[in-house]
């Protein structure tokens, strides 16, 4: 298709800078880390640095798991981000459900009230939440993530939003063959939303493996806090070489996240991100 | 009414969910912003003693002030960089797979890995930065070790981080637009700049007042980069709101006071916010 520039002799010019400064900008920083936890901490500390290392130490990542104990951690992260991503389902799907297809009384101020919900910046309600949290009793606990993560109000916009679009004649059908409105929405509606499903998974366990600010909070005990919260407060006192293989660790499932559903994550942010 | 029993019993799990994390903390916010709480007696009111406490600290104009810089120079880099990547990108017909994917690495990395990764990036001994700029011989920089850089040097941080995903919404944006409105314009005499100027950015419009939008949201409330590359400093220069209302709710203990910071934040991002979502549902009415 037709573009702002028909293709000329500039073309391989701005596509080799192109190319060149987007693989120094993004890429290049990352390959630095990775090889660079491989150097002995001494070698580490020289100016000017070494390129490739002279002596490779690739047990730095073994020590890294070890020296920090990251197994626990990784766990907890697990904990809470599949908690968080099965609590946001079974809550968001049923609401978003409800509120399309049934239509109950005063359905639409229930939608209003939580899509106002949008308009809160999060830090607005760190420290109520806080206390929220605090007088349940849930505080160091994985639920101190899983609950709060329900009331998303942006879930249940975009399954609402995909649910509107499917046929009321479809589950006309379903109706006349029997079903009640809870086998409708398990045998037909979800079967065909997977996509819908598939982005919002995505974002909740990518939300909840970055999330840092809310964690840092409500996990005090050491022994319950997440990755981001437990690299921050091992790196002062870590040596460099460790933290860095730490650091490289503790991104990997989100690199291979990436990278297996580039597809679903690239078409969700569109979709998200410019209806949203 | 039958339907109204199952609806609401499908609902019920949302409703309790924003009952007690929204719509209850949103009131209790509120509230704590005219009390002081100290967890043993009741709550004292006293009305507006905690915004009046708030003024008189010094850093309470420091940390809007260093905020509102922040999400300025956050606007004019991570706002005009994903733009004219964007440009750009959308020009190539090459290794297009490979331009995305690159952009949005940095995207997913959880931000405490990237603001570590980066605060030994701008190490001014052996650090990449300054290495590289040696090897070029250029002048080093400070970064982070000077109140005179060490803002910029955060911006550059939370925009290297996050470009990704303004670069690749407002890609689709601008594959949306019909070929012919470039040939026509080209047909007019149009140079590129006059090109950008009159079919580009109208036809864009919508995307980039919502992406301008949300990058203010976003950054007005940044924490994570200055918490553990700076730790607000040096001398304050890099302490922002959310840091300072960190520092009041669970340093000082002092929750009437941090609401009432709080409460203050929404105002100033309610504007913005209420912006956004006019703007979002008018494109999709």
């Amino acid at each position: 298709m037709r573009t702002l520039v028909k293709p000329g002799r500039s073309y391989w010019f701005v596509f080799t800078a192109t190319m060149v400064v987007f693989t120094a900008t993004f890429l290049l920083p990352l390959a630095w880390v990775l090889v660079g936890a491989m150097k002995p901490p001494a070698e580490l500390a020289r100016i000017p640095p070494t390129v490739l290392p002279e002596t490779w130490v690739p047990e730095t990542y073994a020590d890294a798991w070890n020296f920090m104990d990251l197994g626990r951690y990784f766990l907890n992260t697990l904990v809470v981000a599949v908690g968080s991503w099965a609590v946001q389902l079974a809550v968001a799907v049923p609401a978003a459900y409800a509120l399309s297809k049934l239509r109950p009384l005063l359905g639409n101020v229930v939608l209003g009230l939580m899509l106002a919900t949008l308009m809160l910046p999060a830090a607005a309600l760190l420290v109520p939440m806080y206390l929220t949290i605090s007088d349940l009793g849930l505080l160091n606990s994985p639920t101190a993530i899983w609950f709060p993560a329900a009331a998303n109000a942006f879930n249940i916009y975009l399954l609402k939003r995909f649910f509107d679009q499917i046929p009321d004649e479809l589950l006309e059908a379903a109706r006349m063959d029997g079903a009640g409105p809870v086998t409708t929405l398990v045998r037909i509606v979800v079967p065909i939303s997977r996509p819908v499903l598939a982005v919002v998974s995505i974002f909740a366990v990518v939300a909840a493996w970055k999330d840092f600010i809310w964690p840092l909070l409500v996990f005090s005990d050491p022994a319950e806090q997440t990755l981001s919260v437990a690299l921050q407060r091992f790196a002062p006192d870590t040596p460099i070489n460790l933290l860095l293989a730490g650091l490289v660790l503790a991104s990997l499932p989100m690199v291979a996240l990436f990278l297996a559903f580039q597809r679903h994550i690239l078409a969700g942010l569109t979709a998200g991100g410019i209806k949203g | 009414m039958r339907r109204n029993l199952t609806a609401y019993g499908l609902l019920s799990g949302a409703l309790v969910a924003f009952a007690l994390f929204s719509w209850y903390p949103i009131v209790r916010g509120v509230t704590l912003s005219f009390q002081q709480v100290n967890f043993v007696t009741a709550p004292d009111w006293v009305g507006w003693d905690n915004f009046a406490k708030l003024l008189r600290d010094p850093q309470f104009g420091t940390a809007w002030r260093n905020t509102l810089v922040f999400t300025l120079l956050a606007l004019v880099l991570g706002f005009g960089v994903p733009f004219a990547t964007a440009v750009v990108l959308n020009e190539l017909r090459h290794a297009r797979a490979y331009f995305r994917l690159v952009v949005y690495l940095p995207v997913m990395l959880p931000p405490v890995v990237t603001a570590l990764l980066w605060k030994w990036f701008y190490d001014p001994g052996p650090g990449l930065f300054n290495s590289v700029l040696r090897e070029l011989g250029l002048p080093t920089g400070t970064w982070l070790d000077s109140s005179s850089t060490a803002l910029v040097s955060l911006v550059i941080v939370t925009t290297w981080a996050n470009m990704g995903s303004a670069t690749l919404i407002y890609l689709a944006a601008l594959q949306t637009i019909p070929g012919e409105l470039y040939e026509a314009a080209e047909l007019d005499g149009a140079n590129v700049v006059q090109r950008i100027r009159h079919v580009t950015i109208p036809q864009t419009k919508f995307v980039l007042v919502m992406l301008a939008l949300l990058q203010v949201v976003a950054t007005m409330q940044v924490f994570t980069e200055p918490f553990i590359m700076t730790g607000g400093g040096p001398e304050d220069s890099t302490i922002t709101v959310l840091l300072l209302l960190y520092r009041y709710a669970f340093v000082y203990n002092d929750f009437g006071s941090a609401s009432a910071l709080s409460l203050l934040l929404f105002a100033v991002l309610g504007v913005f916010s209420a912006l956004y979502l006019r703007t979002t549902r008018r494109a999709d009415a």
